[in-house]
């Protein structure tokens, strides 16, 4: 059985506009220890599957339909207590800007035995220091006994998102949800984040969401990847089956987006257009405006083709 | 608190006038704390009042001279001191917590929570300060309790409105998201972390208002509605010596003005110099 199994979700937000439909049907499985990568531009929504997953959808958003099923339990019914018991412990987060997700006047000892604390009552706070230390130490933080009295602004991006992932990883998490994990520190050390974090989730035995919208990061780790576009998944499958045999024509576009080592071409490709407004969303397709082979079929939104373990909303692929 | 570190406190110290504030501030305060070691009278003991020593004007056997009762006006000022100060402390340490956990609260959930409480600010800041408290000790009589908790009434409004505003923008930041993924409850983020990084401008507000509540206090006093006159606060006694000030008997009233004046201006110099050092945009 999977770990999590995301079954036609639908978080709307309802704005004076109108309905703004973030994630629109979305369908997807976790097994356990996999890495799945969620790629797509801005907008498309990759962000809005994650915190709908920890349920941490604000007013005036709400998830409307769909099931999220993780361990076999539907997380969508639960009251909010029910989830606080869920979040940072069997499921947790890592958001996108280190500078900002950790609190600035506080210790960065003082946060991570709190993580720790607030879940489990009974652990002491010598117990909890000595954990931290030693998840820190697992982070690659040089001199973690010595930081855990320092505040964030002592630290460099880095070493604080080390100090996020580490937060995260502080209760066992089955399941980690990265979003956007790389897209605020220097290219240096995106590969070492990546890395450590390809490496922790393989030694903690827990599974990897890995939002993003470069997707030269989810050829390099991700077991399998969702391509989302305006709130629906386009195409879902293994990396090798995305990567080096694209299907549909925005994953194709995407892989074209990207530069070629040994090619001599002067400007890079890029998709024609921009993606549709979620308030006005066309008829049919919504990739039909931007893509090559559309034509009257594609006035009707595709239906799922399934091909083995892939999975592609296209016509135009057969 | 953490965030006072070092680097806080000796900015503060660059500051001369502030310093000089801290140090008029500190003595005025030890002077409050410990008035029977300062003073060779109590003002308050009927039995060490002789009327034969009325009105002596001031440097005669009366540093400052007495009033009409034969009260040492010197002995009478530091008491009065003191319960200006008491009221002024309490009544600013009450509106805080007060208005800053309404605050709080009223910002991180918004929606009819803050609308309600917001909106008796609103009302109650349509009115002068000084008319509500003149409203709430007019009705209840005077006395300190009493009017500690009217002041607390009128001030609370400043620090809730402060804080509302502050959390209204933290709690937007990745942290307390964060926080919320990590599990945590309601009450624990705000309290605990969106809380410790609102302190710095209900600090300098506090601060400010300490004088404030002071002034608000001496004022009643003035107007015969705050302590009662067994009990002479600072403004109770500039009232009482003011009855006289055209009879020439002048020093009755103008040295507890005087002090008054000087409380405030020490407490408004510290005041001043914590605003600068907690706002990272006045730095150069």
């Amino acid at each position: 059985m999977a770990l999590l199994e995301v079954n036609d979700l639908k978080t709307h937000f309802f704005t004076k506009k109108g309905i703004v439909k973030s994630v629109d049907g979305i369908s997807f499985q976790i097994e356990k220890g996999e890495i799945l990568g969620i790629v797509g531009e801005s907008g498309a929504g990759k962000s809005i599957t994650g915190f709908s997953i920890l349920r941490l959808i604000d007013d005036p958003g709400r998830i409307v339909e769909g099931e999220i099923i993780f361990d076999g339990e539907d997380l969508v019914p639960k009251s909010e207590e029910e989830m606080q018991t869920i979040r940072g412990n069997k499921i947790s987060m890592v958001f996108q800007d280190p500078q900002t997700s950790l609190n600035p006047v506080i210790t960065i000892g003082d946060q991570l035995i709190e993580a720790i604390v607030y879940h489990n009552r009974n652990v002491s706070k010598k117990e909890a220091f000595e954990r931290c230390v030693a998840i820190l130490e697992k982070v690659g933080l040089p001199a973690a006994r010595k930081r855990m009295g320092s505040y964030p602004h002592q630290l460099s991006g880095g070493m604080k998102q080390r100090v996020v992932i580490a937060m995260a990883l502080l209760n066992d998490p089955r399941l980690l949800i990265a979003d956007e994990p790389t897209t605020a520190l220097d290219v240096t050390i995106q590969a070492q984040i990546l890395y450590l974090m390809k490496k922790l989730s393989q030694d903690f035995g827990s599974s990897l969401i890995l939002i993003t919208h470069d997707i030269a990061v989810v050829s390099q780790l991700c077991d399998r990847i969702a391509v989302m576009y305006a709130g629906r998944i386009v195409e879902y499958g293994t990396k090798e089956e995305i990567i080096f045999d694209p299907k549909h024509p925005y994953t194709r576009g995407l892989i074209a987006c990207l530069p070629k080592l040994n090619d001599d071409t002067d400007r890079l490709y890029q998709i024609p257009g921009i993606m549709p407004s979620l308030l006005n969303l066309p008829e049919g397709c919504y990739f039909k405006d931007r893509c090559e082979l559309a034509d009257e079929t594609c006035d009707v939104y595709p239906e799922k083709q399934v091909f083995g373990e892939r999975v592609v909303f296209c016509h135009k692929v057969t | 608190m953490k965030f006072l570190n070092n680097e806080l406190v000796s900015e503060f110290f660059e500051d001369k006038l502030a310093v000089a504030g801290l140090v008029i501030f500190v003595i005025l305060s030890l002077l409050a704390l410990f008035p029977s070691y300062v003073t060779y009278q109590n003002p308050y003991d009927l039995t060490q009042l002789y009327l034969e020593n009325s009105f002596r004007p001031p440097g005669s056997d009366f540093f400052l001279g007495t009033d009409e009762q034969g009260r040492d006006i010197y002995s009478a000022m530091i008491y009065g001191l003191r319960i200006s100060l008491y009221v002024g402390l309490a009544s600013t340490i009450l509106s805080v917590i007060i208005g800053y956990t309404l605050g709080l609260i009223s910002g991180y959930y918004g929606g009819w929570v803050d609308t309600i409480i917001m909106r008796i600010a609103d009302i109650q800041l349509s009115f002068p300060a000084i008319l509500i408290a003149l409203i709430i000790m007019a009705l209840w009589g005077e006395g300190v309790g009493k009017i500690i908790i009217a002041i607390t009434i009128v001030n609370w409004v400043y620090y809730a409105r402060t804080a509302r505003g502050v959390v209204l923008s933290e709690k937007e930041k990745d942290y307390a998201q964060s926080a919320k993924a990590l599990g945590m409850g309601n009450l624990s983020i705000i309290f605990k972390e969106i809380m410790p990084n609102t302190t710095a401008p209900i600090i300098v507000i506090a601060t400010v208002r300490i004088a404030n509540a002071i002034i608000l206090e001496a004022t009643l006093s003035f107007l015969g509605l705050g302590v009662p006159i067994t009990e002479p606060s600072l403004g109770s006694l500039i009232s009482n010596g003011y009855q006289v000030l055209f009879s020439g008997y002048w020093w009755a009233s103008v040295f507890p003005g005087m002090l008054l004046m000087v409380l405030i201006i020490s407490i408004n110099l510290i005041g001043d110099r914590m605003r600068d050092i907690m706002n990272p945009r006045l730095k150069r």
